[in-house]
């Protein structure tokens, strides 16, 4: 049921899907013609919320921030100590951002960001999320199996590694800043962002190292 | 209230799945639902607490087979009826019948840069200080609400130790049903997983949950 953009790819046809997404297409459809009818909204706008998401705001923020974080230590304290004004310094504020939270993977600890009553994303570093992060097998099993649900993501931790899985339940946003890869000692801020996934600033993944 | 959407720790939902190179969205209307939910937000008649529970109350078997765009759609049918804006029957046809609420504001194309990069701050100025400091031992309450609260179920009548405090925030359970913002501090609570979990729960994990200051008790 989670998996509906597959059959948007060709695999596994069902056509349950299928019609489940025509009927959301006509009535999506219908919502917008009445509301713009009314006067109440103007679909320009809607056009440009659909531009910034897809083109300005993604995980290319929260890979500057957490590359910076690496470089700098002043900086890396100061997203420590209020992550907010430190990510808004590199010009990353507004929605899904407005109250943010840095947690740093050291050798021993993991963290892990969910929001198992909703969808709770720092769309201001990370973008809109993706299909996965809303879907119930993700919000219902990080915070009992999050070690079941790294493996889903080719992700083993040893058994010793404490893991910190963190439910946003209020109005903070989580930003994890993974461990920097070793041998990146030379490396400029461009470059270590490059290794810096949306995966790893959730928690799902680990930074890259270098090819 | 203990709806679908309170999923932590439910079982039987299958693997995550993570799908590789994903595109931001798998339909057009799931553009459209996203602009359009953004754009009436603007209108100032609801607030996000409010909308939370709109899509709470999305009856269980729809709510767990929906896309999360198609939960969001839904629910702002449910809250353009019931503010005013636009009926279901308009809805369902796509015309236009009655003389709409007048909202606060209308979301123009230029505006929109501003209202994203603003945001909407939920914190707040509070006289009182905070009750619990990190470090304090605490227990949170045991209450089964039929209205919306941000205490998922399992982490209810649970001990776990305040990390740190967050500042004060709008205080949903209130917020979501017109009771005003009464704002209140907000503490991280951690918990072992044992505390969670019970029988065989994993000794590496301790999760932490955001709490209101009403959630918890001195332990």
């Amino acid at each position: 049921m989670h998996d509906d953009h597959e059959h948007h790819h060709g695999h596994d046809h069902d056509h349950g899907h299928d019609n489940r997404y025509t009927d959301m297409q006509a009535r999506v459809r219908a919502l917008e013609t009445v509301l713009t009818q009314k006067g109440l909204i103007d679909p320009k706008a809607v056009d440009a919320i659909v531009e910034t998401y897809e083109t300005k705001i993604g995980p290319k923020n929260g890979a500057r921030v957490v590359a910076k974080a690496w470089s700098d230590p002043a900086f890396s304290d100061w997203l420590k100590a209020d992550a907010t004004a430190a990510i808004a310094s590199l010009g990353y504020t507004g929605r899904q951002g407005e109250h943010m939270r840095a947690v740093f993977n050291t050798a021993d600890t993991h963290n892990l960001i969910v929001c198992t009553l909703c969808s709770c994303y720092p769309w201001a570093v990370l973008g809109l999320p993706p299909t996965w992060y809303k879907a119930p097998a993700y919000r219902s099993r990080a915070v009992i199996d999050p070690r079941g649900v790294l493996a889903e993501f080719g992700l083993a931790l040893s058994k010793e590694t404490k893991i910190r899985v963190w439910d946003s339940t209020a109005e903070l946003r989580y930003l994890v800043v993974p461990e920097r890869p070793a041998g990146t000692e030379g490396l400029d801020e461009p470059a270590l962002a490059a290794l810096v996934s949306r995966d790893a600033m959730i928690g799902t993944a680990v930074a890259g190292v270098p090819s | 209230m203990n709806g679908p959407h309170d999923l932590g720790g439910q079982m039987g939902f299958g693997p995550v799945a993570p799908e590789s190179n994903e595109p931001y969205f798998h339909a057009d209307w799931e553009r459209r639902a996203l602009g359009l939910t953004l754009s009436c937000g603007a209108f100032g008649a609801w607030t996000i607490d409010e909308s939370r529970h709109a899509r709470e109350n999305i009856p269980p078997a729809c709510y767990l087979s929906a896309s999360y765009y198609e939960i969001w759609t839904r629910a702002l049918e449910v809250l353009l009826e019931r503010h005013g804006f636009a009926t279901s029957a308009e809805i369902a046809s796509g015309t236009n019948q009655i003389e709409p609420a007048v909202p606060k504001r209308i979301l123009k194309a230029e505006m929109v840069a501003g209202v994203l990069s603003k945001g909407g701050p939920c914190d707040r100025p509070l006289e009182t200080r905070p009750v619990f400091a990190a470090g304090d031992r605490v227990r949170t309450k045991n209450f089964n609400p039929e209205t919306h609260t941000r205490l998922p179920r399992y982490a209810r009548a649970k001990t776990g130790v305040v990390e740190a405090v967050q500042g004060a925030f709008v205080f949903p359970d209130d917020n979501a049903h017109g009771k005003g913002e009464n704002p209140q501090w907000v503490y991280t609570v951690v918990f072992d997983a044992a505390e969670i979990w019970g029988e065989g729960a994993d000794p590496t994990l301790t999760v932490s949950i955001d709490a209101w200051e009403s959630y918890l008790e001195r332990f």
